[in-house]
Formats: structure tokens, C-alpha cells, sequence
């Protein structure tokens, strides 16, 4: 890769499509240069609103698929619920229009060296970016397993697609509406043991991820986290979008999810501090410590 | 026509009036791949502490009506860090960099100064008066003038000394003529105003450190108007103004409060290209008004309609 294409790029991009997807709006736009440099798991940040928007920050999204090349060039596709105006704007903006584009934004998922088995687990929409995942890993010789959970059959996301990506699919409902009953917690054991696989790959909800990653370590497998970012400036400079990890010296430190993530080893997270700065970790104040 | 941008802060001639703030552009390595920084006026750093600081528990920001209410608590790795790697890279690539210190002593402020100071590849230093958040520096003229001197005393004379104080709005020229008093060579009017905002659920605040710092366009009236005051009761002093700068028109109107530049900050927080975008508004906005060099327009607002400079 030459100089050029690394770094996320800033487009005008232009929606191709805009439709819903069950639960999800699954937005398609033709944005430049995005594509060219995007690798499973990164994000593409989207400004809301249109140029006088009173809305200032972006919405980061987990890129579901990214075609360099094809009928309109450079697309990147998006899955996501409307939950808030900003995204409800997004949902409404009709074939043609414009948005600005901020990507690929973060840490993608680290694929392995040589073709192990891998377990992809997507809760809801955030499955949405392991299907490009499970395309990367088969190139590479990889058994794909995947699990895909939801509170219910109305807000899974992909079961369908997953039985050409995966070899094995498991889907998996909280209200036992669809799949096995339950979610992560109780299947990815289980799963794990039979398929032998020796990494997850997992896109949720935090207490979802933190599941994963307790699984994982459970029976010694590598786990790859994706933290879903929210609204963010998406370059790392306003330092919100912070995690506590812990570094490869043991050392925790608050790491942005849209620069030093939103991918992070399972194992690495805190989960049980998120929200928080610990105590303990890397330039924790005194005050703070007292208090 | 061409319009001459070049402005000056203290004795340093900077390309260009249009900067950006100080924790709006990371340590410049953020927005990097997404602007040419050499082309900036200059690029303030992302205020940098004595000690590694963790920074503030999230959410951190949360947007607000034409604004963006921040608390991060100033995460920083440290001045040693920021001198090994952060600086160097600015440097190597040309930047103009303006360097945003903030101590918790007086002890602290001192030796930011002596290292940063010594540091080559800086073009000035910012005083970040609004640290800790329950500091009162930024809006107290006597803390003000106590850190400044410290900065300044321990500052070698070629490198400006920035002194960034609080919009507040009834006594913000005590806090200029202070901090100017103290030994700053530039005043820059342009922190947040601390604000607070709930969550419709559990109507508790929704930042992890309770209130912040607004800033965004919803405040670019209450700077500009800070700006304003200053120049008229203290026309000889340099003053840089940020507040919700987000076109060249609204630069073009700092620039004519009074303020030798303008910081663009939360602006680029939502739209990284922005700052190349509002030099080239604000060179069209003095061309169309045909005025060549852009130290005319400082003050203008100040002189009856009419007036040929």
C-alpha cells in the first residue's frame, strides 16, 4: 500500500440506495476512495443533517460491505437502527442525495496468519460488518463458523446471508423466537468446543462482547472485539469515544474506539470499568484515586 | 486581486490568520491524513500536562443545539511523550505549531515552560487557563496573572506566550489587561462556556464529569462580542478569537471584532477539512470587499462605515 491510500479520506458522498432491512435501515453510498483502503471492521463517520445542521457530531458505522470496484465505483454499505434524529435523517434521504463521508475510520480486525477456525458473533445489526470479516477469512483458507443472536427474530440481522458466508450458522434469540434460546453466554461455550476454533470475531452490544471475551478466554481462544462507537468526531481528536484497555505492558489506558479501536482483543477490554477511568490505570489523577 | 493574509502574533509571522484550537485537532498526527497542515497559520496542540493524565470518565461530549458540550478532563500522555514523538512529528512535516501547556502548580507551569521552551519546533506557547475544571484561572485575573508570569518568566524571549481566557462575558477585559499585565504576548479569548445538559431518561447530567464546555456555533456570538470589548479598551493588544468559527464570514467578523486570527474548533470536530475551506471563504470575503491585506480588516468593525482604512 503506497502513502496515499492509507488514512481514512473526507467525500462527498451520494446515497445509491436507501432502504429498510427489517428492523434496519441499510444505506448504500458511492463514496470515493473509501473502499479502496477499507479492511473489515473499520467505520465510516457520517455527518447528519446537511450542510446548515445544528448536529455536530458524526455517526460512526460499522462498514457491512465496501466494493472498490463495479457499476458505481467506490460503495460502502451500512446497517443500522434508527434510534435517534440523526440517524432517522440518514433513514430519510432519498437515492441522489449527499453526505459527507469520513473513512475507513479505526482498527480493523487483525486476521490470522495461518487458516484457523473462526467463530463470527454478531448480535443484532452489529453483525452487519462480519459478513466482509467471513469473505477475508475464507480467501485465507479459514473455517467460518458464525453466531448470530438477537432479542428476538424481528431485530436479528443476516441469518439468510450467513448460511452462504459461514460454514456452520447458529442463530440464537433471547426469546427463543427464532434459533436456540438464549444469548452469547449460553451458545458461544458450546460452539466454541465443537467447532475448535481458536478465534472469535464478535460485533455487539458491550455486555455482549464482554461475554465473548470471557468465553474465549475460557477455553483459550483469541478473541476480536468490536466496540460500537456512537457519535464522534472520528479522527481521535476529541478524545470522547474512550475505553479503558490494557496495553501489552499491563499498564491501562483510556483508548479512543474510533482511532486505537473500535477493534480490541477481547481479553484487552475492561469490561466491568467501562464508563469509568480506573483507578489504577495510566495518568489517573490523585484526586481521583481519593476520592 | 490577491489578498495578503500573512498576520503576526508577538514577534511571529504566520502564514495565515486561521488556527486551529487547542483539543480540536488531537496532536495534529488526528487530522493529518485529512488536511495539509503546513498550510494552517498554525496548529494549536491538544493541551499537554506535566504528568500523564487518564483524562475524565466518558460519555465526554454529547451534542447540543448548534453546539458540542465537552468535559475530556485533558487526557494527555505527558509532556515527555509529547516532546519524543508529537512535536517531532509536527516538525518534520512544517507545521507551525503553537503549543498548549496546562499546569495544576505553579511549580508545574514553570517547568512546561523551561522544557517546552527549549523544544525545538515551537512557534509559541498557549496558556491553558481552564485547567483543572474546577480552576478559576481562566475567569480570575489575579490566578491568571500569577500563572502567566510563571509561563512567561521561564519562556525564552523569541517564543510568544498565548494567554487563553474564558469569554466571560462582564469582565473579560480586567481578565485581557491582566494576563496582558502578567507578560502575555497575545490574549486569545476563546474556552468554552461551561454549560450542563441532561439525559431526557434518567434527568442526570449526560457528561461522566457532570457539566462542560460548550462551544460550536451556538456560542460564536458571545466570543465575538468578548473580542469586541477587548479591542475597544485595549486597542495595542493582540487578541486571537475563537467561538463557533464555522465560514469565512464568521472569521472575517473576528477578524474585524478586533482579533489578529481566529481558532476554528469544534468546527473541525464535526468537519476536518473545514479549516483549508474557511481560508478560502475568508480570502474571497476580503477580495469581494476589496481589501488586500488582511491586517486592514483587524478592528473595522470598530470604524464608522465609510472609513478608508
Amino acid at each position: 500500500m503506497n502513502q496515499a491510500a492509507r488514512g481514512p479520506v473526507q467525500v462527498q458522498g451520494e446515497v445509491l440506495s436507501n432502504k429498510s432491512a427489517g428492523a434496519y435501515q441499510h444505506l448504500t453510498l458511492v463514496a470515493p476512495g473509501v473502499a479502496e483502503r477499507f479492511r473489515p471492521g473499520n467505520l465510516v463517520a457520517l455527518a447528519v443533517g446537511g450542510a446548515l445542521s445544528d448536529r455536530l457530531l458524526r455517526r460512526g458505522l460499522a462498514v457491512y460491505r465496501a466494493r472498490a470496484t463495479g457499476a458505481y465505483r467506490s460503495t460502502v454499505e451500512v446497517v443500522f437502527p434508527v434510534t435517534e434524529p440523526g440517524l432517522g435523517w440518514l433513514a430519510g434521504l432519498p437515492a441522489g442525495a449527499a453526505v459527507d463521508v469520513v473513512g475507513p475510520v479505526g482498527r480493523p480486525y487483525a486476521l490470522p496468519k495461518e487458516p484457523v477456525a473462526c467463530i463470527l458473533a454478531g448480535h443484532g445489526h452489529a453483525a452487519a460488518p462480519l459478513f466482509s470479516l467471513a469473505d477475508r477469512l475464507r480467501e485465507r483458507g479459514c473455517a467460518v463458523h458464525m453466531l448470530l443472536t438477537a432479542t428476538s427474530e424481528k431485530t436479528l440481522f443476516g441469518a439468510l446471508e450467513a448460511k452462504r458466508a459461514a460454514k456452520t450458522v447458529v442463530v440464537a434469540t433471547l426469546d427463543g423466537s427464532v434459533g436456540m434460546r438464549g444469548g452469547v453466554a449460553e451458545v458461544l461455550p458450546g460452539l466454541l468446543a465443537k467447532t475448535g476454533s481458536d478465534v472469535v470475531y464478535a460485533a455487539g452490544p458491550a455486555p455482549t462482547l464482554h461475554d465473548v471475551a470471557a468465553a474465549a478466554e475460557e477455553q483459550g481462544a483469541w478473541s476480536q472485539t468490536a466496540v460500537d462507537v456512537g457519535s464522534v468526531c472520528a479522527t481521535g481528536a476529541c478524545q470522547s469515544c474512550v475505553v479503558p484497555v490494557v496495553g501489552e505492558d499491563g499498564v491501562s489506558r483510556m483508548a479512543r474506539t474510533c482511532a486505537e479501536g473500535p477493534v480490541f482483543r477481547g481479553d484487552r477490554v475492561r469490561w466491568a470499568d467501562l464508563g469509568t477511568v480506573p483507578v489504577d490505570g495510566w495518568g489517573a489523577s490523585r484526586a481521583e484515586v481519593r476520592r | 486581486m490577491t489578498v495578503d493574509l500573512h498576520t503576526s502574533l508577538g514577534e511571529v509571522t504566520l502564514a495565515n490568520p486561521v488556527l486551529v484550537a487547542a483539543g480540536c485537532a488531537g496532536a495534529g498526527r488526528e487530522i493529518g491524513p485529512l488536511i495539509d497542515l503546513a498550510e494552517l497559520g498554525a496548529l494549536v496542540t491538544r493541551s499537554v500536562t506535566l504528568d500523564p493524565c487518564a483524562g475524565g470518565p466518558p460519555p465526554r461530549a454529547v451534542e447540543t443545539a448548534s453546539g458540542l458540550l465537552r468535559q475530556t478532563d485533558l487526557q494527555s500522555a505527558g509532556l515527555q511523550a509529547f516532546l519524543a514523538t508529537e512535536l517531532p512529528w509536527l516538525a518534520q512535516r512544517g507545521v507551525r505549531t503553537v503549543v498548549s501547556i496546562a499546569g495544576r502548580t505553579l511549580g508545574e507551569w514553570a517547568e512546561l515552560a523551561r522544557r517546552v521552551g527549549l523544544s525545538p519546533g515551537v512557534t509559541a506557547v498557549e496558556v491553558n487557563l481552564a485547567w483543572p475544571p474546577d480552576s478559576v484561572a481562566a475567569r480570575d485575573s489575579y490566578q491568571a496573572g500569577k500563572i502567566v508570569a510563571a509561563v512567561r518568566r521561564d519562556m525564552p524571549r523569541g517564543i510568544p506566550v498565548l494567554a487563553k481566557v474564558a469569554p466571560e462575558v462582564h469582565h473579560v477585559v480586567d481578565l485581557a489587561r491582566a494576563v496582558v499585565k502578567a507578560g502575555a504576548d497575545v490574549v486569545v479569548i476563546g474556552h468554552g462556556l461551561p454549560g450542563l445538559v441532561l439525559d431526557p431518561s434518567t434527568l442526570r447530567p449526560v457528561l461522566g464529569g457532570g457539566a462542560g464546555a460548550l462551544g460550536g456555533p451556538a456560542v460564536h456570538p458571545v466570543t465575538l462580542r468578548c473580542v469586541w470589548e477587548v479591542h475597544a479598551a485595549l486597542p495595542e493588544v493582540t487578541l486571537v478569537g475563537g467561538g463557533g468559527v464555522r465560514s469565512g464570514f464568521d472569521a472575517l467578523a473576528m477578524l474585524s471584532a478586533g482579533a489578529r486570527a481566529v481558532q476554528i474548533g469544534t468546527t473541525v470536530l464535526h468537519d476536518p477539512g473545514s479549516p483549508a475551506r474557511i481560508l478560502t471563504e475568508l480570502h474571497d470575503e476580503l477580495e469581494r470587499r476589496g481589501i488586500s491585506n488582511v491586517a486592514d480588516a483587524v478592528g473595522l468593525a470598530h470604524r464608522p462605515e465609510g472609513d478608508p482604512r
